[in-house]
């Protein structure tokens, strides 16, 4: 029974911070430009709206189109679910739990990949292929910056593997993970959340003809996700597990906090990349992320 | 004494740290300036090793450390911006191997060093240094510049990194090798600058261009 409230009160707590992170974001980007800016709710009203309206299907769409966006929300919450916080430990955890979780994350891809396909444009189809063509880079960045995180704790269970702290390979991979950050959430230099110009567009193409509650859940899964990494990136490089419970939980606050205003400034200061400069960055990440393993592999800078 | 020392390594360790990570941003960068910045920041970087290598702050070791830094850090980089001012460079870069291949290159280069060094017959107290493979990775990324870049003044920055690569080599001799070397070196080098610097002005005059390929072929 407590078990069960635990998980409960988890799930509310992923669901109900999430679409904070994007607010945020936006807050910043707006004080930055010196705009007084949508308010920090603004995407909870948003859900709220697209909640109420009906969906528009394509003649063409199979039923998928409307199943997939759910899938992916529900593929996100679960790897939310294994992902510890702090102090209060993750809802779920086994033994390679972290493995399930890049899984977990490249599935929801999937979904949404298969979902903008659906409707048949070739405007969705472009879309796609970016998105897939910058994971295949990222996911390498990531699965380094897993594998060093795994080896320098001798685990594969996320609450082992985040709790000691880094030594000095720390830096590498919070430049790493933030890069990486950056790519899957589809941020700034690899992707403009804001823009609509066909040719810019990477994840608003993708998501260009869902409409209603399916979007609702797309957004809403994308916020997840950003608060998903955001608290990965904070807790493999902040050493949380030694502080006391009340201490740690106010160090991820922050650190979470600081990151997301982080993405709004790099977002207010930098331009979208060129699409031909965005390897480039990638592999720096998967770099980033490879040193960093080596460091944990060698055990220290020697 | 002893405890100052361990520090002291760690420092060291840290800035070669640094310079390899200099490396790869010069690898990876497609500006001109952002080359020549990398490389003067490696070069003074360099310059302060030879201080935290030795406890005893002797005049030789403090006028090679201010040569390194004045030369690498200051002059050859002034030299090559006025250069590139004065015949007004594409500041784009124009690569041979493409700046994601060359960054592998470096990248699995350094590794390599990294993975080589314990297999080579060093002293004891060089063992847990990062010189040995610091300075391999150096002179690697300055090859994969001069054999990847086609452009005079990033090959000259190459030819550079590819020096300090020597120099950090130079380093673990740095009590045997007398100062006239580390000096005849490091003045070669600067004056080898220097007239590439009067040379790029002709090299453009003549071409149009300060890409390297066109001088292959003799003319009259």
């Amino acid at each position: 029974m407590k078990l069960l409230l635990d998980l409960i009160l988890r799930i509310d707590c992923w669901l109900l911070l999430a679409p904070l992170l994007p607010g945020i974001i936006n807050k910043v980007k707006a004080w930055v430009a010196g705009r007084r800016g949508p308010p920090v709710l603004q995407l909870y009203y948003d859900l709220a709206r697209l909640w109420k309206k009906g969906v528009v299907m394509s003649t063409l769409a199979s039923p998928a189109f409307v199943i997939l966006p759910a899938l992916t929300w529900v593929a996100l919450l679960s790897a939310a679910m294994l992902m510890p916080l702090g102090p209060l430990g993750a809802g779920l955890t086994f033994r390679g739990d972290a493995l399930v979780l890049l899984y977990l994350l490249a599935l929801g891809r999937f979904c949404t990949v298969w979902a903008a396909m659906e409707t048949g444009s070739a405007f969705e189809g472009m879309g796609t292929v970016r998105e897939v063509s910058y994971a295949v880079l990222a996911e390498a960045a990531l699965i380094a910056a897993v594998l060093s995180l795994s080896v320098q704790s001798g685990s594969i269970a996320l609450a082992t593997m985040l709790g000691p702290p880094l030594g000095a390979g720390a830096v590498l991979l919070a430049a790493g993970l933030f890069i990486i950050l950056l790519a899957e959430n589809c941020r700034v230099p690899f992707d403009d959340p804001n823009t609509h110009l066909e040719l810019a567009m990477i994840h608003e193409a993708m998501v260009l003809d869902h409409s209603g509650p399916p979007l609702a859940a797309i957004l809403h899964g994308a916020s997840m996700k950003l608060l998903l990494f955001a608290v990965l990136l904070v807790q493999a490089v902040l050493p949380i597990g030694q502080l006391q419970p009340l201490a740690a939980a106010a160090v991820l606050a922050a650190g979470v906090l600081g990151v997301t205003v982080a993405v709004g400034l790099v977002e207010s200061l930098w331009a979208r990349f060129a699409f031909r400069r965005v390897p480039l960055l990638l592999t720096t990440a998967f770099l980033l992320c490879l040193f960093a393993l080596l460091v944990a592999w060698k055990g220290g800078p020697a | 004494m002893e405890r100052w020392a361990g520090i002291n390594h760690q420092n060291l360790n840290l800035l070669i740290g640094l310079a390899i990570g200099l490396n790869l941003l010069a690898l990876s960068t497609s500006r001109l300036p952002m080359l020549i910045r990398s490389m003067s920041a490696q070069g003074v970087i360099l310059g302060v090793m030879p201080i935290l290598m030795e406890p005893h702050a002797d005049w030789r070791v403090l006028l090679v450390a201010l040569a390194t830094i004045g030369g690498k850090g200051l002059f050859i980089p002034g030299m090559l911006r006025r250069a590139m001012r004065a015949v007004r460079i594409d500041r784009e870069l124009e690569p041979l191997i493409g700046f994601v291949p060359s960054l592998l290159l470096g990248a699995g280069g350094t590794i390599a060093a990294f993975a080589l060094t314990p297999l080579l017959p060093l002293l004891a107290e060089h063992a847990d240094s990062l010189l040995v493979p610091g300075a391999l990775a150096t002179v690697i990324t300055g090859l994969i510049l001069l054999i990847g870049r086609t452009e005079a003044v990033a090959q000259v920055c190459g030819y550079i990194i590819l020096d300090n690569g020597i120099y950090l080599f130079g380093l673990l001799l740095i009590r045997a090798m007398p100062l006239m070397v580390e000096a005849g070196v490091l003045l070669d080098l600067t004056v080898g600058v220097f007239i590439l610097g009067i040379i790029v002005d002709r090299i453009q005059r003549t071409f149009d261009s300060l890409d390297t390929r066109i001088l292959t072929t003799l003319h009259e």
